[in-house]
């Protein structure tokens, strides 16, 4: 009986029990249902209205971008400016068709072939930009046409922007370098530099020379302001303003003038000029030929424009002057004289009898003159440009002595310059062979090959620059700067300005009647050595040395002939000088790619900045005749 | 060679025992959908789609205990747990830390403990337990006592205060009631005690309280304080269309208006990429999920099962309803999670044993009938 009651319970127990799980069921369904007409209201119905607010209606945060700090060289002429001009720019992601606006827009405003490529790279560069450039610099009446027709394009607006101008063109183009629109990359940089947020609604950046190297101080400080904006994107008031605070102006140590006369000297040729101030390393003038014209970056390069920059085969992209690596050539040999002294190897009259060739072992080594230049002294090897005296100084010397001397002037390592993109060069040494190559055998040191070291060939290779820091350490006395290219930085609202202070790297321990010798000798160079011809007639007293850098082994028993040789496998033109002798005002080194002898090509190009710096005097560099080719050296 | 194979196939058969391919497809979708959109939400970085996935595992770890451990078992513990979680509760109230001004969490070293979570898997288990216990005699004295087992740990839990949990924990052990067969004149006359307690409740409730209540009632009020979480959120859900923007495209999420967009607000985002059609599918599995464990119950071999299935079953409709409902604005902001979407540790290790204990109850099924 019990047992039934208790069945028969839980019968009616499971009987509610599933009357229960249906109303929750179709509690649960009607809920859903609700909700489900919830979604149909507000992503059907109502879906215009919520995707025009989702779009547009918000308050904007609009940046100020601030304006760009100007460049003046060390006279106060301005290299880098900027202007303000219309561009007619299309929102990427606004647009439905971009081709098909370019079309519609091109019979507003005339668009050519360039604004197109240009605007085709900058699409592909940056995908995510709000908005990119079509045309820039609109003239007025442009302007008012597109305003006519500004309800047809949507996604297309006008825009007030600062284009920055190198009135100078290519002239210091290395130096200045130029600014192109933020990539990926400068983006990923800003990132790392926690300063990103500084450069919303900034489009612009330092790609090279000081644009890049001083970007943080020329850029400034963002500003922003506070916008309402209406359903149709437009803003309707302001709320709150934080102005942009402009960036800081930045004045090099380079001379424009002796600038332009330096480039004027290069004519077409390719080559580097390195000229500091050796009280202190600035840089007074910079050359690497060819240059570009940065103005040709500034609202974005065209495909052809950029193509053409990149496949020339001057390479005017190239940096020269802190990239491009040159045996030294003869011009090595003040330096070889200078370690000779200081190392106790030779004295001033200790001579050798140069007979036009040196023996080591099985080899020959020759002097470019074919009879040898006689009874030779120290002061005579440099005048002379005796090869076989710094042949057998080389051997004497060895290797590790050698590399030890010239580290000390800053040959192989970056000098530190404030410009990206410096190489390190080869200050060759049995170590650096080492690491240099794989190859058991590669990596032996050779005594033979001491000997080409002695007189800057072989594995020597050096930038213009640090050829031009160490002659600068000659002409002071043994001081080695890191060369710079900025004298100050200022702010043109505070007025407040800091300076970039001299930075000493190395005093060179040197003994100073050494140093005396090797610049007198040096001096004789210009008076009746291998640089009279180029220096004939100056109205100052100055310190020189020839070379000659060899692009193609010779060998020992065949003749270079320079007419059968391809141009751009002809010998690098070298020479380093320092002027006054007294109190130096200069140093410099020149490289004139292919220019055959350091006295033809290089010497008068040094004759003409040292002339315009100390003189003030334009004069034309001229290319002197071979007939003196003898007095050289390779 | 033959044994040890025969072994292993034996022993990959056992660990599978219990487990539900039904319930576990539904629930595995679902948790695809909250990482896919997560992965949307956090920026497309992968640091909390893997942290989520850890989580996942150790929520599948527990989901196969619960769904292992003998029923019996589960029974006895029901009321230990019970105990110890209100035991905790306590303890928040009078030691726990406090975070974002509320008092919800206690410090165990190096890891913080929410013990109300705990509260929703044991409110169920221990009414259910309680119900099964007096089986037969269950009268107005038993609902009673199974309202006062409710009401404890719901007010403590509101007073930390934490609204949204508080009236989940309460609706958990309502729901159990409820299948208990509290009659419906009793429910009829709690509902009109519930309206006529109103006032007095809205006197006690906090500022922020009334304010996410008046702000549901019409949002633009204060569209820059609390009613900008609605505006914003029905802005991502209307913008959506039919199709939603498109994964990863939502620009509503990228462009950080949706606050708590990882969370509670989760939904937002789905619904703004996938659009009506995605808010379908999600519904659709719900519902396929809410479903399942009522059929579950109402097969269940037990009072225990049975109670302890179909409040378990409503527990996910009410999560589920509560915020989608709270997001697209029709519902009071209470921070509900939505159930295997939102991200968050302890709320997946919860929603996980919960399906365990419904698997359990499916097993136990299976071995009475056989």
């Amino acid at each position: 009986m019990i047992g039934l009651t208790e069945l028969r319970n839980t019968e009616r127990e499971l009987h509610q029990f599933g009357t229960r799980v249906i109303v929750a069921a179709v509690v649960v369904l009607a809920s859903f249902v609700l909700l489900g007409a919830r979604f149909v209201w507000l992503q059907l119905i109502q879906h215009e209205y919520y995707h025009t607010r989702a779009e547009d209606n918000r308050i904007a945060i609009v940046p100020l971008p601030p304006r760009r700090g100007l460049i003046f060289d060390r006279n106060g002429t301005v290299l880098a400016r900027n202007y303000s001009a219309y561009t007619l720019e299309i929102a990427p992601r606004k647009v439905h068709d971009v081709e098909d606006t370019i079309k519609m827009l091109s019979e507003v405003v005339a668009i050519g072939p360039r604004d197109r490529s240009r605007f085709a790279k900058h699409l592909v560069e940056a995908r995510n930009a709000e908005s990119l450039p079509i045309r820039t610099r609109l003239a007025d009446e442009e302007v008012a046409r597109f305003a006519v027709n500004r309800y047809r394009f949507s996604g297309v607006e006008i825009k007030a922007r600062h284009f920055r101008q190198y009135p100078f063109g290519a002239t210091a183009s290395h130096v200045l370098g130029y600014i192109g629109r933020i990539d990926a990359r400068d983006v990923e940089e800003l990132e790392t530099l926690g300063v990103e947020a500084n450069y919303r609604g900034t489009e612009y950046i330092g790609k090279r020379g000081v644009e890049a190297t001083y970007q943080q101080s020329l850029h400034g400080v963002t500003g922003f302001e506070q916008v309402e904006i209406d359903a149709a994107g437009r803003g309707i008031r302001s709320l709150s303003q934080t102005p942009a605070r402009p960036g800081r102006d930045v004045t090099l140590t380079l001379d424009i003038r002796l600038q332009e006369v330096a480039e004027a000297a290069f004519a077409s040729r390719r080559g580097a000029l390195v000229a500091l101030d050796p009280a202190d390393g600035a840089v007074l003038a910079f050359v690497s030929m060819p240059g570009y014209d940065p103005n040709l970056f500034v609202d974005g390069i065209d495909l052809q424009s950029w193509k053409a920059l990149n496949s020339s085969a001057d390479r005017p992209l190239n940096n020269r002057a802190i990239a491009g690596l040159y045996p030294p050539g003869s011009t090595f040999k003040p330096f070889m004289a200078l370690a000779a002294l200081s190392l106790g190897q030779r004295t001033p009259n200790s001579t050798i009898q140069d007979p036009g060739y040196f023996v080591l072992g099985e080899r020959r080594f020759r002097d470019s003159r074919p009879g040898g230049h006689g009874t030779v002294n120290l002061r005579k090897s440099i005048v002379v440009s005796s090869d076989v005296y710094y042949y057998q100084l080389a051997h004497d010397m060895g290797i590790e002595a050698i590399a030890g001397f010239m580290r000390q002037f800053g040959f192989g390592s970056r000098t530190g310059i404030d410009l990206e993109g410096e190489a390190a060069g080869v200050l060759p040494s049995p170590e650096w062979k080492l690491k240099r190559f794989v190859r058991r055998e590669q990596q032996r040191w050779y005594a033979g090959e001491t000997i080409s070291i002695g007189i800057g060939q072989g594995y020597n290779a050096y930038t213009p620059l640090q050829l031009a820091a160490a002659t600068a350490a000659i002409a002071n006395g043994g001081a080695l700067y890191r060369p710079h290219v900025v004298a100050h930085i200022d702010n043109p609202r505070t007025g407040e300005r800091e300076s970039i202070a001299p930075q000493l790297l190395r005093q060179i321990p040197l003994k100073p009647e050494h140093v005396a010798f090797v610049q007198e000798a040096m001096a004789g160079v210009n008076q009746e050595g291998t640089g009279a011809r180029a220096f004939a007639g100056a109205e100052y007293t100055s310190a020189g040395k020839t070379g000659t850098a060899q692009v193609i082994g010779i060998k020992q028993n065949e003749k270079y002939d320079e007419s059968k040789v391809d141009e751009r496998l002809r010998d690098h033109s070298l020479f380093i000088a320092f002027a006054p002798l007294q109190s130096p005002k200069i140093a410099l080194a020149v490289v004139v790619e292919n220019g055959g002898f350091g006295s033809r090509t290089a010497a008068p190009i040094a004759r003409t900045v040292l002339d315009y710096y100390l003189l003030g005097k334009r004069t034309e560099a001229s290319v002197q005749e071979s007939d003196d080719a003898d007095m050289e050296s390779p | 060679m033959e044994l040890t194979r025969g072994t292993i196939r034996r022993l990959a058969r056992s660990s599978i025992d219990g487990i539900d391919g039904t319930l576990l497809t539904v629930v595995l979708m679902l948790t695809a959908l909250g990482i896919a959109t997560l992965y949307s939400a956090s920026e497309e970085s992968p640091e909390r789609v893997v942290s989520q996935l850890r989580h996942l595992a150790a929520a599948l770890a527990a989901m196969w205990l619960a769904a292992r451990t003998p029923l019996p078992l589960i029974m006895r513990s029901a009321l230990p747990v019970y105990a110890v979680g209100l035991l905790l509760l306590i303890g928040v109230a009078l030691f726990g830390d406090v975070v974002n001004g509320a008092r919800r969490w206690l410090s165990f070293g190096v890891m913080r403990f929410q013990p109300s979570e705990m509260m929703k898997i044991a409110m169920p288990l221990m009414l259910a337990w309680y119900f099964h216990r007096n089986e037969g005699s269950v009268r107005w004295r038993e609902f009673s006592v199974a309202g006062v087992l409710v009401a404890v740990p719901a007010l403590l839990i509101a007073r930390q205060p934490d609204l949204g949990t508080a009236l989940l924990v309460a609706a958990a052990g309502f729901y159990v009631i409820f299948f208990a067969g509290l009659s419906w004149k009793a429910m009829g006359g709690l509902a009109a005690l519930a309206l006529a307690s109103l006032p007095p409740i809205w006197s006690l409730l906090h500022d922020y309280q009334r304010q996410r209540i008046l702000t549901l009632l019409d949002p633009t009020q204060d569209p820059l304080g609390a009613g900008y979480h609605i505006i914003q959120s029905t802005i991502a859900i209307g913008s959506g269309g039919l199709s939603g923007k498109g994964w990863l495209n939502g620009s509503q999420a990228h462009l950080e208006f949706i606050p708590e967009r990882h969370t509670d607000f989760i939904f937002a985002v789905y619904s703004e990429e996938f659009g009506l059609i995605g808010n379908c599918v999600l519904l659709v599995l719900y519902t396929l999920l809410i479903a399942r464990g009522l059929a579950i119950a109402a097969q269940a071999a037990t009072l225990f099962s049975r109670l302890l299935a179909g409040a378990i079953s409503l527990i996910f409709f009410t999560y589920a309803c509560v915020n989608i409902g709270m997001v697209s604005g029709v519902l009071p902001v209470v921070g509900v999670p939505l159930p295997f979407l939102s991200y968050g540790g302890t709320a997946l290790l919860t929603l996980f044993v919960a399906i365990g204990l419904l698997m359990n109850v499916q097993k136990q099924r299976k071995l009475i009938r056989t």
